[in-house]
């Protein structure tokens, strides 16, 4: 009793606010960037997207994003890939390139000691990458090695399953390594060409914290990317969504099936998405306490662990979910799950759950902004989600003004209990593929 | 590189970087001997709360593997004053995050909330040192969670049921032998009785350890630490940890496991090797950086440079060391053939290097771009004080002084190329190792897997709950 009374009396505490003062800073060359300058720690990080990622894959060269990201700091300019690396670990600097469904993501960190080196060298990286033909084979292998991997993996088979029965021959409906075969075929023509599609500047996303003025991060954007081509390849188009409700189940030999289920989903700009938001934590936020986890988890121990969560991707929306259990109770699991989605989806949520949301969301959120990398990352997604500079501000008061009539409407229109489907890989009993 | 989820990946690369200055961080002892580390980090109002007990998996009573996991996953239930869930509902009422982990040595709670919510958290950690209440049905269902977790963790994933396995004959009398989330077998006979016990005799202020790290001074957490934790009675009796040691290892270990789900073989071989010890981490030293010169990059590396260029031998190489440990710890080599390089040629292609390596030494400009790149790792460290405060919890709870972990940047520093020679000479020794295949087999000849016999977590650090 005692507790819950200290616990009602903070509630009323302001919710923390996030305190970083974001600014825009244009370069003479005309690339924006994001700054919260921090000059506590003599470095900075830099986070740099360029939209598109593996979406942009041609025809028949799936895979050719992802497998030239991997090449990026595999030699680039006067050094191969040995030299590349040497330069720079000697400057303590990291760099990081991957390629996702939407992007191209590069993750730096450099002392403030030797920027101009470091940011030197990462510019060579992007701007002037060699793909030496040993490197190409030498990285075609590693990809090769991690799609064998895939191949044996539940969890890659889940998704992979899921994705190629919702959207087909839409880039999005293959994985973004690509397959076998198409990473085998790929030339190191098709690299340059993935190189020159995908990272250039009309697509371009920039963030930086740490020990960096407004006018350094200025002369640093242009010497760092704007030798870059001012336009890449077109985007692809809207993904149709053609999956139904049901069940699919891969054969799998395993003790314990994986379970992906889900429906089409709401966009990241859509009036009710944080409506969308706050209700999907209550029924399968990962964390302790939504429903999915109570009648899965904590009431009948059929899961480790179980979860949903919004995809809104740039030419799709999903509605996702996933969680694994014991090829015997696969069909009591997935039982649940319908009922629950059915409940909420009529039903809503509670007054309590919504107060319960909305405190937890609004308190937590300051809690990410907590070292240069991680604001780097935030503010890097802020702009590619298209959010206005001071959102940090306001995000919590939009939480707020959430009501229960809203997550009502919402819950009705987006959750289709009818629509949902799961995909089961492993040897479920008592469980076919229907339709 | 692309590289991916490889069990032991997670190894590579641990334990470089250092702490923060000296005196942001600060420690004293409550009267009923519960140590206090604050690590001050004031750039954001956002605090880490930790516990941290001196006992894990390896403290178990041999035939209740598993126990120390299991309780952790119970001290989410109920206290005299809360009811079960409440704890977690409160820290998120609070808009925190709190969740916790099991290792060996080490049994950790933590919470990360909004500074000025410090003291609440010390409030309920404080309430469920002591008040635990269990029902049987509290037992029975969070049971099944854990085996859920084996299944889900262990007995689903080649990889980590060939770690398991390679521990379990890596150490025949040191119960780092035994897997944290526990065998099957005996998890399925834990009971209430055995998380009682166990909880009463290790979850005590003088088996604890507070790690609080953030927007906060040393003052204020005194003060706080004292009213919550300082009542507390400490268990009587409870003697330093003595664990088996291992008997000295005469003959090379070797194991071959094959299962349907293996896309990718590899040879793995871990060594018996000497982990920190208070006041004497110079070895442990050098081994870090043997492990960085050998394996710490995938582009400049020995291994990588050998056997991944050119004619290559391998899609991937590693070293890794861990020293985290109370006892006796374990250094590693790794190597992923490519394709058409049988598991036999590519053991005896690390063997070769690893030869070559001894005959040649250290490079001398390799061993200096290490060194640059640990100082570095000091400043960016500096920008994660989970991670900090993660760092000094594990050092105490495995034998080492606030001081140790002070110093260890400076004695990482301070290594020779001669003394790295000399520490890779006395371990890499075949007679004190366990070599093991991880072979693909065609389905039609392998026994379905029934996730009866075995598992490890893949991490140093397993189990969250």
């Amino acid at each position: 009793m005692m507790l819950r009374l200290a616990a009602a009396l903070i509630l009323f505490a302001l919710p923390l606010r996030a305190e970083v003062e974001i600014k825009e800073v244009t370069s003479p060359g005309g690339i924006t960037a994001w700054l919260v300058e921090e000059h506590e720690l003599p470095f900075t990080a830099l986070e740099i997207r360029f939209k598109g990622g593996t979406s942009v894959d041609q025809p028949g060269k799936r895979g050719a994003v992802n497998l030239m990201t991997g090449l990026i700091e595999e030699g680039a300019g006067d050094l191969d890939a040995q030299g590349f690396a040497t330069a720079r670990d000697d400057l303590a600097a990291t760099f990081s390139f991957r390629a996702n469904t939407d992007a191209v993501g590069v993750s730096a960190r450099f002392l403030s000691e030797n920027r101009d080196q470091a940011v030197a060298l990462l510019r060579s990286a992007l701007v002037e990458p060699r793909f030496d033909a040993d490197a190409l084979e030498r990285v075609r292998g590693q990809v090769l090695s991690g799609l064998a991997s895939d191949a044996k993996d539940p969890n890659a088979l889940a998704g992979r399953a899921f994705d190629a029965a919702a959207f087909g021959d839409h880039p999005y409906g293959t994985p973004g390594d690509g397959t076998v075969e198409s990473v085998t075929a790929l030339t190191r023509d098709d690299i340059v060409a993935a190189h020159k599609g995908a990272l250039a500047r009309d697509r371009i996303y920039v963030s930086a914290v740490g020990d960096i003025t407004a006018e350094d991060l200025g002369a640093l954007l242009d010497r760092l990317l704007g030798d870059l081509p001012a336009t890449g390849a077109e985007m692809p188009g809207q993904a149709e969504y053609r999956l139904d409700g049901g069940v699919t189940v891969v054969e799998f030999p395993t003790p314990q099936a994986v379970i992906a289920f889900g429906h089409e989903g709401i966009t990241r700009d859509d009036p009710d998405f944080f409506a969308a938001y706050i209700l999907n934590e209550v029924l399968g936020g990962g964390r302790f306490g939504a429903r999915l986890m109570t009648e899965v988890r904590e009431k009948r121990g059929l899961t480790y662990g179980i979860g949903t969560y919004l995809v809104p991707m740039d030419h799709a929306e999903l509605y996702m979910g996933r969680f694994a259990s014991g090829n015997a109770v696969v069909g009591q699991a997935i039982d649940i799950v319908k009922a629950e989605w059915a409940k909420a989806a009529t039903e809503g949520i509670t007054a309590e759950e919504l107060a319960a949301t909305k405190t937890y969301l609004t308190g937590s959120y300051p809690l990410r902004f907590d070292g240069n990398g991680p604001i780097a990352d935030i503010l890097v997604g802020m702009q590619m989600e298209d959010l206005p500079i001071d959102y940090p501000v306001t995000r919590n008061a939009k939480i707020e003004a959430v009501t229960l009539e809203d997550i009502k409407r919402v819950a009705a229109r987006v959750l289709k209990p009818e629509a949902l489907h799961f995909v089961v890989v492993g040897q479920p009993e008592g469980i076919a593929s229907d339709g | 590189m692309l590289l991916r989820r490889l069990g032991f990946a997670a190894f590579a690369g641990l334990a470089l970087s250092s702490p923060v200055l000296a005196e942001t961080v600060s420690d004293f002892t409550l009267e009923n001997g519960m140590e206090v580390v604050v690590i001050e980090d004031h750039r954001a109002p956002v605090v880490t709360h930790m516990v941290w007990y001196r006992v894990g998996a390896a403290d178990e009573p041999a035939g209740h593997s598993g126990i120390a996991h299991f309780l952790e996953h119970l001290m989410f239930k109920g206290t005299d004053t809360m009811a079960a869930g409440e704890f977690s509902d409160t820290v998120e009422a609070q808009g925190g995050d709190d969740n916790a982990f099991t290792s060996w040595d080490y049994t950790a709670y933590f919470q990360r909330v909004a500074a000025d919510r410090l003291d609440l958290m010390m409030q309920m950690e404080a309430d469920r040192m002591r008040n635990l209440q269990l029902t049987e049905e509290d037992v029975t269902t969070e049971r099944q969670v854990i085996l859920e977790e084996r299944s889900q963790r262990t007995d689903s994933d080649p990889d980590a049921l060939f770690g398991e396995q390679r521990r379990a004959a890596q150490y025949q009398n040191h119960r780092y032998g035994v897997p944290i989330i526990g065998w099957r077998h005996e998890m399925e006979q834990l009971d209430r009785d055995d998380a009682l016990a166990f909880y009463e005799r290790y979850y005590a202020p003088n088996n604890a350890i507070l790690v609080v790290a953030g927007d906060v001074t040393p003052e204020a957490v005194r003060a706080m630490a004292e009213e919550h934790y300082g009542p507390l009675q400490p268990t009587e009796g409870l003697q330093p940890r003595m664990r088996p040691t291992e008997p000295p290892q005469l003959a090379e270990r070797r194991l071959s496991f094959s299962d349907p789900r293996v896309a990718q073989p590899y040879v793995i071989r871990s060594y018996l090797a000497p982990e920190r010890n208070a006041g004497d981490q110079k070895q442990a030293a050098a081994l870090t950086l043997l492990a960085e010169l050998l394996g710490g990059s995938g582009t400049t590396s020995v291994l990588a440079k050998a056997l991944q260029f050119g004619d290559a031998k391998a899609v991937y190489t590693t070293a890794f060391y861990d020293g985290g440990s109370l006892d006796v710890g374990s250094f590693g080599l790794a190597i992923v053939p490519v394709p058409g390089v049988s598991l036999q040629e590519a053991e005896e292609a690390m063997d070769g290097v690893i030869a070559q390596f001894l005959e040649d030494g250290v490079n001398p400009e390799d061993f200096e771009r290490i060194k640059v790149q640990i100082r570095a790792a000091d400043i960016y460290a500096r920008d994660n004080v989970d991670g900090l405060a993660r760092r000094y919890g594990q050092a105490l709870t495995t034998g080492l002084t606030v001081q140790d972990v002070k110093d260890w940047p400076a004695v990482l520093d301070a290594v020779t190329p001669e003394e790295v020679l000399a520490a890779a000479r006395e371990v890499l020794d075949r007679r004190q190792a366990v070599t093991g295949w991880l072979v693909q087999d065609e389905p039609e000849q392998v026994v379905p897997v029934q996730g009866g016999a075995a598992a490890v977590p893949a991490q140093v650090e397993g189990e969250t709950q």
